[in-house]
């Protein structure tokens, strides 16, 4: 080993770097967890942990300002694996230690997995009501449906992402273009006080009777940002028209006629697709005697799935999600005395920190036990010769 | 002569404590604790009026005793003969200062003047400690009839301050908030049992029982336009308008179920009952009692109003037998006060302790333990009575940590005491269970501390485990913080911190935070299990869950610092007091930033407490980097 990469193994294995890392880890999370008043939960976890370096913005440039999750999460990796490889020699009594780093470092990489490949949507159903998908939380997506023939419509979206570019958008399956004029992250459609319209730039549809104003982004847990935006369909043979499409719930799908098909275009919130349906039975809120706080809620659903292999009737509650086909359902909320809000989680490395906490349990409990034990047998010594 | 003192403190303390467990010898002729025994029902919870009483009280002026500063005597014997007063003769209650005002600006905005806050003391003794500031020389306490006539600008007031968010409201707009809710809640209070402006409501309910079938049939008749009494008709309507406002008004659901009604919770305030009487035809004995106890408590015939107590209470325990048994203990438990009591011990183990390291070491550090072992003990009873009147795991609310922490650590001090026997175990336990006391006692002021789970936290398996484990981790964290901040003011204060106390103080802190790492971390891991199970994630970056990991990781970092030899006694003692920041924050600061899951009961004094408690800390951390020599017991000159 020449004495570069000896310096460089020395930095990756000290204790010093350990220290420097929890340091910092300490107050990134203290910054992150501040910032979630401005930002949002969500947007904080973009910016401080799923990243390599926090960036701020001056003026146009984002400077790195702090490392990310992502940066000393890696290194704190690094350092752990190095100690583990060239400081610590595998013995009992420093099992604890091993089997607690041991844990640390799948705890980590499951961390980065989670923050990989963990997907989180919102499912909501009215009494009666199925569904075989759920919707995002933050998502949008523009869905173009031909509804020609009566068996089956033919979907077309395009993500929010695509429509915000503002670009001409040409799919195989459509006979016209969509272009984007307009794109408002987020829009409302004020009330109209003083009768005169807010001015609306469609040629077609809603947009007729209503226009939409932009409003800032918000960052609050509790709302979100529904975007709005003025599309000109382009056929062979010029412009179809142009519609006002807003991703609010309450505004249904516009119909239109082309070419002799129909159609119907909506802007609404990314949609999830699964095989199989749920059905809500029945929605119950019980409440504490006399008081408006809730004591449980409770969802009745009907699963099952299109050949039938699955078809049954399970409860959605407090602290008992549903898990089936690698997705956990739980009662998240509720919209009413009859409309149930699901949280649909799908995590397929959930199990990693069970198996890494339970190697760092065993791990603290076996190093403190030692340092239990020697303090003791010490005591005794000195009480033995103090006699 | 010195052997026996700490066998006598401990027998002084015990008999301190048994004198407050024993019930009182009543000074009145009215069964006061008997009506403070009924219960009502109100949050979701059966409760007794006692505990109405001595809550509402807190809320109001920040104690449960009734009285005024130029008077030794409380005005009123218990909170539940303040309640009586407030029930049934409310001219009364109105003229006892129980509206706690400090703010200027809202003094000003009461028509308070300096004139009338000015306490004036007739002793001349008193006169010459309230100018020493001993005693407090102007009030802040006021009754319903000082401030009654500014009522309607306080209400103004308070509809400009209710928009503007929490966070950003001024002192004088938090300060409007709190009392204009205060007198909402003193509204509710008097329409609980029967309405205030009545003088005879035994006599009212009569004459409406006898009025109630011809009453019904003449209103019936008229809304159809048919010939009828309208006279009666008028009268009737009139009463069930005056019954309707008594059922608005308040929440406090005072009459239990009819003996047909099978629904257990379906009890009512005493308006929703009395407008059924419209439709049953006649009125509830419940309300009858009530209007019973009214009548003979402004006749002043305590025999009647204590045989009224007798009977109800009697009707009431035939259905709802069990409850009662818990809202009898929990009255007891209220007059009991177990955790004040704890707090006077736990001050008075606290400067045995100290004293023990300045002259008699061995007798006063053994009396010190002693004391500490039975405020210790005291508290335990108290965290075990509150667990079986509520039917859940000791930890449920920030009141209810605060409680749990105290005891935690305590409980450590206790075990570190009983091996080293240098009082440094009691001097910290005095500290700590002293302080979380007093915390719990601040946090009481919002409101009955017995409160009813959000369906999102009715786990109490989880509440058994996580909250538990967690709870003890930040008290080891704090105890290993207290300890430090002994070994700093000792030794860089005092040349009592000799090489053995030094050795054995380190020795302390580092056990206590290996302690703390490893019940913080299995804590906060079975938070993560526990959210996983429930909301199928195992972490969400939620404010209270960082605080925990930051814990977990702060003692991670003085661990591997001093295994690493990178610090040595002093840097972990800097270390360690440091970690009461973390705590502190992690406990307090998280929910004052009112976002995520676990942001609960958030309070802007709090705030301050906690800007100044960081200070305290930063200035002993400054204190412990001091170089060696500068400190006096290291001192070799």
């Amino acid at each position: 080993m020449n004495e570069v990469t000896r310096q460089f193994r020395d930095f990756f294995v000290s204790l010093k770097l350990t220290i420097v890392l929890l340091a910092l880890s300490i107050i990134l999370i203290f910054a992150a967890t501040v910032d979630q008043v401005n930002l949002g939960i969500w947007a904080v976890q973009q910016k401080y942990f799923h990243s390599l370096f926090v960036l701020w913005r001056v003026g146009d440039i984002p400077v790195p300002v702090f490392p990310g999750g992502y940066l000393i999460g890696g290194f704190l990796l690094i350092n752990l694996i190095s100690a583990q490889v060239y400081r610590f020699k595998l013995s009992a009594k420093k099992s604890g230690i091993w089997l607690t780093h041991v844990g640390l470092i799948i705890l980590l990489i499951g961390e980065l997995l989670t923050g990989l490949w963990q997907e989180e949507f919102a499912l909501r159903l009215d009494e009666g009501q199925s569904k075989n998908y759920s919707e995002s939380y933050r998502f949008n997506e523009l869905a173009v449906t031909e509804t020609t023939d009566a068996a089956f419509d033919d979907v077309v979206v395009i993500p929010e992402k695509i429509l915000a570019r503002g670009e001409a958008i040409q799919h195989a399956k459509l006979p016209f273009r969509i272009v984007p004029k307009l794109y408002y992250p987020n829009a409302t459609i004020p009330e109209n006080d003083s009768k005169a319209p807010t001015p609306s730039h469609a040629t077609k549809g809603i947009g007729l009777q209503v226009g939409v104003v932009p409003l800032p982004l918000t960052y609050k847990q509790d709302e979100r940002n529904l975007p709005a935006a003025y599309v000109e369909l382009v056929g062979a043979d010029g412009l179809i028209g142009t519609w006002l499409v807003y991703a609010n719930p309450g505004m249904p799908p516009q119909r239109f006629e082309y070419a002799g098909r129909s159609w119907k275009i909506a802007l609404r919130y990314e949609r999830n697709y699964k095989p199989f349906s749920l059905t809500l039975l029945k929605f119950s809120n019980d409440r504490y005697a006399g008081t408006a706080i809730p004591k449980n809620y409770s969802s009745r659903i009907r699963l099952n799935t299109p050949e039938g292999r699955d078809d049954r009737e399970v409860l959605i509650y407090m602290n008992n999600p549903l898990r089936y086909a690698g997705l956990t359902f739980y009662q998240a909320s509720f919209d009413g005395p009859k409309t149930t809000i699901l949280q649909v989680v799908r995590n397929p490395s959930w199990q990693m920190p069970y198996i890494a906490c339970t190697l760092m349990t065993l791990g603290l409990l076996i190093q403190f036990g030692i340092h239990l034990v020697a303090f003791i047998a010490r005591r005794r010594k000195i009480a033995a010769v103090a006699a | 002569m010195k052997k026996f003192i700490p066998l006598v403190v401990l027998v002084l303390g015990a008999l301190y404590l048994v004198g407050k467990f024993l019930p009182a010898r009543p000074a009145s002729s009215f069964n006061f604790v008997g009506f403070g025994e009924l219960p009502v029902l109100l949050n979701g919870r059966l409760k007794p009026i006692d505990t109405v009483a001595r809550s509402s009280l807190l809320q109001f002026q920040g104690r449960q005793r009734v009285g005024d500063a130029a008077e030794s005597a409380p005005q009123t014997e218990s909170p539940a003969e303040w309640m009586t007063n407030v029930f049934f003769s409310s001219a009364k209650a109105d003229t006892y200062p129980v509206f706690r005002i400090d703010s200027p600006d809202l003094l000003t905005l009461m028509g308070i003047t300096e004139d009338d806050a000015k306490v004036r003391y007739t002793s001349s003794a008193k006169q010459f400690f309230a100018v020493l500031g001993f005693l407090p020389s102007s009030r802040s306490r006021f009754s319903y009839e000082k401030i009654s006539s500014k009522i309607p600008e306080l209400e103004r007031q308070a509809k400009l301050a209710r928009p503007v968010e929490a966070a950003v409201r001024t002192p004088f707009q938090h300060a409007v908030i709190q009392l204009y809710g205060s007198l909402v809640q003193y509204q509710q209070l008097k329409h609980t049992l029967a309405p205030p402006t009545s003088d005879d409501f035994l006599g009212e309910l009569l004459s409406f029982q006898k009025l109630l079938p011809t009453g019904v049939a003449a209103v019936r008749a008229k809304s159809t336009g048919q010939p009828h009494d309208a006279e009666l008709a008028k009268a009737t309507i009139e009463l069930g308008q005056r019954y309707l406002f008594m059922s608005e008004v308040t929440n406090i659901l005072a009459v239990p179920p009819a003996t047909e009604v099978t629904d257990d919770t379906a009890w009512m305030t005493t308006g929703q009952s009395l407008l059924g009487s419209f439709q049953r035809g006649t009125v509830d004995p419940s309300v009858l009692a009530f209007a019973g106890l009214s009548y003979a408590w402004r006749q002043n015939q305590p025999e009647q109003f204590n045989k009224i107590i007798d009977l109800y209470s009697a009707q009431v325990g035939k259905r709802f037998g069990k409850q009662m048994q818990k809202t009898h203990a929990e009255v007891r438990f209220n007059a009991a006060e177990p955790f004040y009591a704890s707090m006077t011990l736990y001050v008075a183990a606290f400067l045995l302790a100290i004293f023990s390291w300045l002259k008699w070491p061995e007798p006063l550090a053994r009396s010190a333990f002693y004391l500490v072992a039975l405020a210790w003990l005291a508290t335990t009873v108290g965290i075990a009575t509150r667990m079986w009147l509520e039917g859940r795991p000791p930890v449920t609310n920030l009141y209810s940590s605060a409680l749990f922490i105290g005891w935690g650590s305590v409980g450590l001090c206790l075990i570190l005491e009983a091996i080293y026997k240098n009082a440094i175990g009691s001097v910290a336990a005095g500290l700590t269970g002293f302080a979380t006391l007093l915390i719990a006692h601040h946090l009481s002021l919002s409101g009955d501390t017995l409160e009813m789970m959000q369906a999102v936290l009715d786990s109490n398996f989880w509440l058994a485990t996580h909250v538990v484990i967690v709870s003890t981790g930040y008290a080891a964290t704090f105890l290993a913080g207290f300890l430090a901040i002994i070994y700093i003011l000792r030794g860089s204060l005092t040349r009592s911190l000799d090489k053995a106390t030094a050795d054995s103080l380190a020795r302390m802190v580092y056990g206590i935070v290996c302690f703390a790492t490893l019940f913080s971390f299995v804590g906060t891991v079975l938070g993560g299990i526990w959210a996983d199970q429930s909301w199928g994630r195992f972490w969400g970056w939620d404010p209270k869950e960082n605080g925990a990991l930051i814990i977990v990781l702060w003692n991670a970092l003085i661990l591997h610092a001093r295994w690493g030899g990178l610090i040595k006694a002093r840097g972990l003692m800097a270390l360690a007091i440091f970690g009461n920041i973390v705590t502190s924050w992690s406990w307090f600061g998280t929910n004052m930033l009112g976002v995520g899951l676990h942001s609960y009961g958030f309070t802007a004094a709090a705030f301050t407490a906690l800007s100044i408690f960081i200070a305290s800390q930063l200035i002993l951390i400054a204190l412990a980097l001091r170089p060696l020599n500068k400190w006096r017991s290291f001192q070799t000159a």
